[in-house]
């Protein structure tokens, strides 16, 4: 068979993806349709900017979603080597195709024979899965710690704050080093990690509600069990797994495992990105707390708590929601860094940063298997700020 | 101001302090040890001759009082042998015992051998930085003019066409890492596919005599990325000061655009990014050393990654305690450089 051109080469990689044009269309229809009555979310399809993040971010999550769930787009087995295929240039022929494997490579094929597309398509669901989950825990750290310490002030902010600085002063590269080396996983120091960084959801639930239903007891303590229960057992599954430091929760009740790499990359992202959370956070909150309704909700004697998840934390969600965005794209460079250095995920994983740093060798004699996962992590960064600057832009008119 | 100075100078140690430690029990772990005997006696080192190895060497101490040893607080370890030969931190191999001294640690100017280099530890790290510091040199003076055009170009008219394609430039460069930014620019530039072969994709040989064609990609890799943020905060801060009351009066007078920008907005609108491109240092270091790490430039940060991937510890603590105080003192100056340039603010 011929190799195919470059043009055949686009048109059957925008084949290979219809099952996410679909999608986003259908997305896009109804969100334009019903724009009016969907807040936020809605005001975000009056700004072109916005429009096109969103699409960006949601092009790479319906990938994720469908190459993931239902094993679509992905033409080959991401891991699956084909002999005679090594290094060859995007478009060559399957060697020795059967019925029902794909023929083509469509993007080349990589230094261990491997399809370079299926790679960057398997990549997808890596970062979709671990940055906005990684993201929002750095969320509930941050928010968990930085309301009390803006709104109390006094040496809880000064120790803090002090604690920091201190993981911020600390060069990424160097701490991430240090956590994932496999020695220092042997040790379980990422697991008790985990086990702290993880806690810091159900102390944020469990006040949140507290603070909420305190005076409705019969309806705060069934809401407290259920949730509080269920976050519960979901920790516990979390952090224990078989044959890692911590194994408390005996095999029927574990829900699942988390790969030993995935739990170390999450903890380590987690933890470099919460005291950022924690500083914004904390800076809003003080702006915050000199507000007439924070007076108001003191002077009628609301709790300390309830002014702060209830009065203080409904009214900075604009710039928290902004940075949310920006800081899934931040996270989603990390991961790419410590799959640059080899660190945490295993070396045959599919994830872009590994695929670049296993693409960088060879560069400049076949730059082909380092350039889709280059150029698939810019474009989700990419959506995820352009879609950070449509929704500043849309809650700044308000 | 000097009271000022002080607290944040004492802060800044304590800091320092805390994280050698981190740094320095967490490379200080029983794992990491065993690795580390096993790479210095040989591989196939049993359990007990790690141990004795180890606490031949002074590994097994408390950690405090290593830490102690390692600051140059506590007397340095020694160790009498069967043969009655005795051996030290402090003591160089073949110097005489009785000479040597009791304290040896940073405090004395001791920073240690390193483990993978064999070389002491002060003169790698300087060397390195030497090379590094070239490095981040050429990267601020391609990166400081350009954002700050960028930023004044696109903030000067708002919402004109000039700031939306602007904005949108430094928006791709802030969403593209040095290592997606040089893997493409290499594959672009350097390699024999594409064809252009303009510049180098390694810059080993700029250590010696660094050139346009082998040091142009590094520079610009590290210099795109942070580019885009700095681009970005200057046109924020002069889109405000070009709504001010004083620019209006200053149009109304009939003074012409150009000397209402250069003469009237510039400088005030120079404040903001003072302190942000003082607080890209902590993050030109994390660039530097992926950029490092791609083009093969032996600096400081290729260093760290080789120091970290070996356990070597000491040359790991004398980094994590040059970047700490990078970090630390780049803070320091934004904070006073900032109350220099805005008269508006007072330390109290």
């Amino acid at each position: 068979m011929e190799p195919l051109s470059w043009g055949d080469i686009i048109v059957r990689v925008l084949i290979q993806f219809t099952p996410v044009w679909i999608a986003l269309i259908a997305t896009f229809a109804l969100s334009i349709t019903f724009k009016r009555r969907l807040g936020l979310y809605g005001k975000l399809f009056d700004s072109p900017i916005g429009m096109i993040g969103f699409a960006l971010v949601m092009f790479w999550v319906f990938t994720a979603l469908f190459n993931g769930m239902f094993d679509m787009i992905a033409t080959h087995d991401p891991l699956g080597q084909v002999s005679g295929m090594k290094n060859k240039v995007p478009g060559t022929p399957l060697r020795g195709a059967e019925d029902g494997d794909y023929a083509y490579y469509l993007f080349g094929g990589d230094n261990l024979a491997r399809d370079v597309f299926s790679r960057m398509v398997a990549g997808s669901v890596v970062v979709v899965q671990v940055a906005p989950l990684a993201t929002l825990f750095a969320f509930m750290v941050g928010i968990t710690l930085g309301l009390p310490a803006g709104y109390y002030g006094g040496m809880l902010d000064t120790v803090l704050s002090f604690l920091s600085n201190l993981i911020l002063a600390f060069p990424v590269i160097l701490l991430f080093y240090l956590l994932v080396t496999p020695e220092i996983v042997d040790t379980g120091i990422p697991n008790y990690m985990a086990m702290v960084l993880f806690i810091f959801p159900i102390v944020f639930t469990a006040v949140l509600f507290n603070s909420r239903y305190y005076t409705q007891p019969h309806i705060r303590t069934p809401l407290l069990i259920v949730v509080l229960g269920g976050m519960s057992w979901i920790y516990l599954s979390l952090i224990s797994a078989s044959g890692s430091v911590i194994n408390v929760l005996p095999g029927p009740l574990d829900l699942f495992d988390i790969p030993g790499g995935v739990l170390v990359v999450f903890v380590s992202v987690v933890f470099v990105n919460s005291p950022t959370v924690y500083r914004i956070v904390r800076g809003l909150a003080l702006d915050v707390k000199t507000r007439d309704y924070v007076a108001a909700a003191q002077t009628r004697g609301e709790g300390p708590w309830y002014i702060m998840l209830w009065e203080i934390l409904p009214n900075v969600r604009g710039p928290l929601i902004v940075d949310f965005c920006l800081r899934i794209g931040y996270t989603t460079i990390l991961l790419g860094t410590l799959g640059f250095f080899g660190l945490g995920l295993p070396p045959e994983s599919p994830d872009w940063g590994s695929t670049i740093n296993d693409g960088r060798k060879l560069l400049s004699v076949y730059p082909h298997p380092a350039l889709p996962p280059a150029f698939a992590l810019m474009s989700l960064v990419l959506g995820l700020n352009l879609l950070a600057d449509g929704l500043r832009e849309e809650s700044l008119r308000d | 101001m000097g009271l000022f100075i002080l607290r944040r100078v004492g802060v800044m140690i304590l800091t320092a302090l805390c994280l050698t430690f981190i740094v320095f029990s967490l490379t200080n772990l029983y794992p990491n040890l065993e690795k580390l005997a096993k790479t210095e006696g040989n591989f196939r080192m049993s359990d007990e001759a790690v141990t004795s190895w180890l606490t031949k060497n002074g590994h097994l101490d408390p950690l405090p009082i290593k830490f102690g040893q390692w600051i140059g607080v506590v007397p340095g370890w020694t160790n009498t042998d069967e043969d009655g030969k005795i051996t030290g931190r402090c003591i160089e191999r073949g110097a005489d015992p009785a000479e040597a001294a009791t304290y040896c640690g940073i405090l004395q100017g001791h920073w240690g051998n390193s483990s993978v280099f064999k070389e002491p530890v002060a003169d790698i790290i300087a060397t390195r930085l030497g090379h590094t510091g070239f490095l981040m040199l050429c990267v601020m003076l391609v990166m400081v003019p350009g954002a700050l055009i960028i930023g004044v170009l696109a903030g000067m008219r708002e919402g004109s066409r000039t700031d939306r394609s602007l904005s949108t430039v430094s928006i791709l460069s802030t969403a593209t890492p040095e290592y997606v930014s040089g893997v493409i620019l290499i594959a672009l530039f350097a390699s024999s596919a594409v064809g252009l072969k303009w510049f180098k994709g390694t810059a080993t040989s700029a250590m010696e005599s660094a050139n346009f064609e082998n040091f142009f990609l590094p520079v610009i890799t590290i210099a795109l990325y942070g580019m885009g943020y700095i681009a970005r905060m200057t046109r924020a801060s002069m889109t405000e000061v070009m709504t001010s009351q004083y620019i209006r009066t200053a149009r109304l007078k009939g003074v012409s655009f150009p000397n209402i920008v250069l003469k009237h907005a510039l400088r005030n609108a120079l404040i903001a990014p003072f302190t942000v491109i003082m607080l890209q240092f902590p993050w030109l270091l994390n660039g530097v050393v992926i950029v490092e790490t791609l083009f093969n430039y032996k600096g400081f940060g290729w260093t760290l990654v080789q120091a970290a991937g070996n356990n070597d510890i000491e040359l790991l603590l004398a980094i994590s305690v040059v970047s700490v105080v990078v970090v630390l003192l780049t803070q320091l100056i934004s904070d006073i450089g900032y109350v220099f340039l805005n008269p508006r603010i007072r330390i109290s």
